[in-house]
């Protein structure tokens, strides 16, 4: 494969068929530039996805990709990034993709430590199917499967990845991108599962919630002395309500899944008793 | 009543709003969504009584659905393709619980490859569950449709849940003529829910969901679900007749369209039947003695009355809308069957695939498939396997397809890559 150092050397030709003014072009492009400044070969990316608008993004890398099924993003990365622990693997969808159909896998791939890159967009809308509520809206939103308001709290998302054991978390924000590109860097290089949470405008269906000129206002950087190895200290900043902290909010260095396979067969194979005799022992 | 312009999701909506139903849990999904969104204005509006409660998905969606239909409350659903599918495990449960209620599906062909367009795969693989199922060709069907599977599903001898399914895109966003009765009528065609039953109610606790260990006992209440299944083949008659002296429209179990004379049958379902009647039409016109027979009721299968309709006709062809891979069309083999024991069966039974992901027909495929009743030239065994309605000129879009994978069709490169017009 030729040399890729430039940015539209990682282009697929697939033009992005997001809705003008969407925040997700500028996640690609920060994407993209992380995998130019990384080096990245687009023969050892696999760039895997759910059902959503953010989902449609593998069609446009040049890379491996699979646009899978709504909610599986998380199982189908895993399989890749186990059966071929030499792939960097990275998982791209939205809020309601990862957060309600697929919300059951977050905490066990957090908690399991796999050494991926998990990209969740949250738009807090489901923009595919056209302005339903997700579970990132917030609360008394008029969306249109709650035109008066919504009844339900809205999750967060960055703070749930800690409580769930992600040993890398990070904030960003679509328009930020040199920060997005420095954070997807760190995930990427973050041995073990790496969260980004990046806030992102639905230009079509939450130009309220995710109103870009809001969020300006709302955002600050994570403070320069903080430290992501105290979970407390992290999850204090994810969930604080009167600023969305931008940054990396947690990082804790501990053996990733493909780690811990390899710790459990050298243990299980130095109390291995050896021909069939043993085992035949056990039942007699 | 009121004429209105509805399209077939909103006929769904208002089915669903007459039949006053309590409950309707949801979860979005293309093609399906514009009916749970209708749902949840007018219950935010205070229009509707029920609770319209978005899930997670569409698993719990019918999780929540069948302990809330054991409550004793009338539930309503709606889905479609991937969600039902997603969902799948919860149709047995709510069948073998015996819970009554009614879920939407509009039907989308499902991944992989994903698409977004209509054929029947998804609905009919419910066809084992214990499921009733109506399959719609209009927004007015859809909406009568909902109302008389209620009326089935909860009577005392049936007790079965039942699907009503309509085309996506087709027929889900298609503005159609519909008269929508007012709640007073409705009310005496479909009265307020009374289960003789109502297991989760505060009368008298039970559990529910008991294992049953026992093979015999597992094989007698399975069977007891095929008997109430097929209650409905007698009580159907009733049902509809009592819909027809209130609305004064009349659904069959079967659409009898242009058949009296008709040597030849075409047999299909759902919206894409709407094509075949205006291809029977002009085929009419050249003289040919062709109808069409529509499948309106897919379980219970309507064994004796597809026999009365296709019996002694020359030729029956089926048309699926979906493909079993590794047999063929679905309801091709079921008419099979229910043809087999006759002694005056059609001599030609042909079976054609078409409509998968939303596929058009054809100029000429009606023309084709008469022509192929009419002199069958293939042996037995070749008439029994599928034949894949598919043109010439769609063989070049595929080749085109290719080129563009390959990477060897240069007009696309630097734009949205899709096939140019041939």
């Amino acid at each position: 494969m030729e040399e890729q150092d430039k940015f539209c050397d990682y282009l697929s030709g697939v033009n992005p068929v997001w809705c003008p003014g969407c925040g997700y072009y500028g996640i690609l492009g920060a994407l993209v530039e992380a995998f130019v400044d990384l080096k990245l070969p687009s023969k050892e990316l696999a760039l895997i996805s759910g059902i959503g608008c953010a989902s449609r993004l593998p069609y446009f890398v040049k890379s491996y990709g699979f646009h899978g099924i709504h909610g599986r993003a998380l199982p189908i990365a895993q399989g890749v990034k186990i059966a071929n622990p030499n792939l960097t693997v990275v998982t791209v969808g939205g809020d309601g993709d990862g957060l309600a159909i697929g919300g059951g896998h977050f905490p066990h791939v957090a908690r399991n430590n796999v050494d991926l890159t998990y990209i969740l967009f949250n738009n807090a809308i489901y923009g595919m199917t056209k302005g339903q509520f997700s579970p990132t809206t917030t609360l008394f939103s008029s969306t249109k499967t709650s035109p008066f308001g919504l009844t339900g709290e809205a999750l967060n998302p960055s703070a749930l990845a800690i409580v769930y054991g992600a040993s890398f978390v990070a904030r960003g924000f679509s328009v930020k991108k040199e920060q997005l590109k420095d954070l997807i860097m760190q995930g990427i290089r973050h041995p073990g599962f790496a969260f980004i949470e990046i806030l992102s405008s639905c230009s079509s269906f939450n130009t309220t919630d995710m109103n870009v000129a809001r969020l300006l206002k709302a955002i600050d950087t994570v403070p320069a002395d903080h430290d992501p190895e105290n979970p407390v200290e992290a999850l204090r900043l994810a969930g604080d309500e009167s600023k969305i902290h931008l940054g990396v909010l947690r990082r804790s260095s501990r053996p990733s899944l493909e780690d811990r396979f390899q710790e459990i067969e050298k243990k299980a194979q130095r109390g291995k008793s050896h021909g069939i005799d043993s085992l035949v022992r056990q039942f007699a | 009543m009121t004429r209105t312009m509805l399209t077939g999701n909103a006929a769904a909506a208002w089915g669903a709003r007459l039949a006053e139903v309590d409950y309707v849990p949801s979860f979005p999904i293309t093609p399906q969504t514009e009916i749970l969104e209708t749902l949840a204005g007018w219950s935010q509006l205070g229009e509707i009584p029920a609770r319209v409660v978005m899930m997670d998905s569409e698993h719990s969606m019918l999780a929540a659905a069948a302990t809330a239909a054991a409550t004793g409350v009338r539930v309503f659903t709606a889905t479609s393709s991937q969600g039902f599918l997603y969902g799948f495990e919860m149709l047995y449960a709510i069948a073998g619980l015996r819970l009554p209620l009614v879920l939407v599906n509009v039907s989308r062909a499902l991944a992989h490859p994903i698409t977004l367009e209509p054929d029947h795969n998804d609905v009919l693989s419910a066809r084992d569950t214990g499921f009733l199922q109506f399959h719609a060709e209009t927004s007015q069907e859809v909406l009568d449709s909902i109302l008389m599977a209620y009326r089935l599903a909860e009577h005392e001898k049936i007790l079965l849940p039942a699907i009503v399914n309509l085309d996506g895109f087709y027929l889900s966003f298609t503005r159609e003529a519909v008269e929508v009765p007012e709640p007073e009528e409705t009310k005496n065609f479909l009265p307020a829910f009374r289960p003789a039953y109502p297991l989760l109610s505060n009368r008298e606790p039970v559990a529910m969901g008991a294992a049953v260990l026992d093979p015999s006992l597992y094989s007698y209440f399975k069977h007891q679900m095929h008997n109430a299944a097929e209650n409905v083949l007698t009580i159907y008659p009733k049902i509809a007749g009592e819909f027809a002296e209130t609305f004064g429209r009349r659904h069959g179990i079967i659409e009898e369209f242009m058949l009296d004379d008709a040597d030849y049958v075409i047999v299909m379902t759902n919206s894409f039947a709407s094509m075949g009647k205006a291809e029977i039409k002009r085929l009419r016109q050249k003289g040919k003695k062709i109808g069409l027979a529509r499948l309106r009721m897919i379980r219970p299968f309507p064994h004796e009355e597809l026999q009365r309709v296709l019996r002694g006709r020359k030729g029956v062809a089926v048309v699926d809308q979906n493909i079993s891979v590794g047999k063929g069309g679905i309801l091709f083999g079921e008419i099979a069957s229910a043809l087999y024991p006759l002694a005056d069966r059609p001599p030609v039974l042909l079976s054609f695939i078409g409509g998968l992901g939303g596929r058009r027909f054809r100029p000429g495929e009606f023309d084709g498939m008469l022509a192929s009743m009419e002199n069958p030239t293939e042996s037995a065994a070749e008439t029994a396997r599928p034949h894949l309605l598919f043109t010439g000129e769609e063989c070049r879009q595929v080749g085109r397809f290719f080129a563009i994978a390959r990477g060897s069709d240069n007009t696309a490169h630097g734009s949205t890559r899709s096939p140019r017009a041939a």
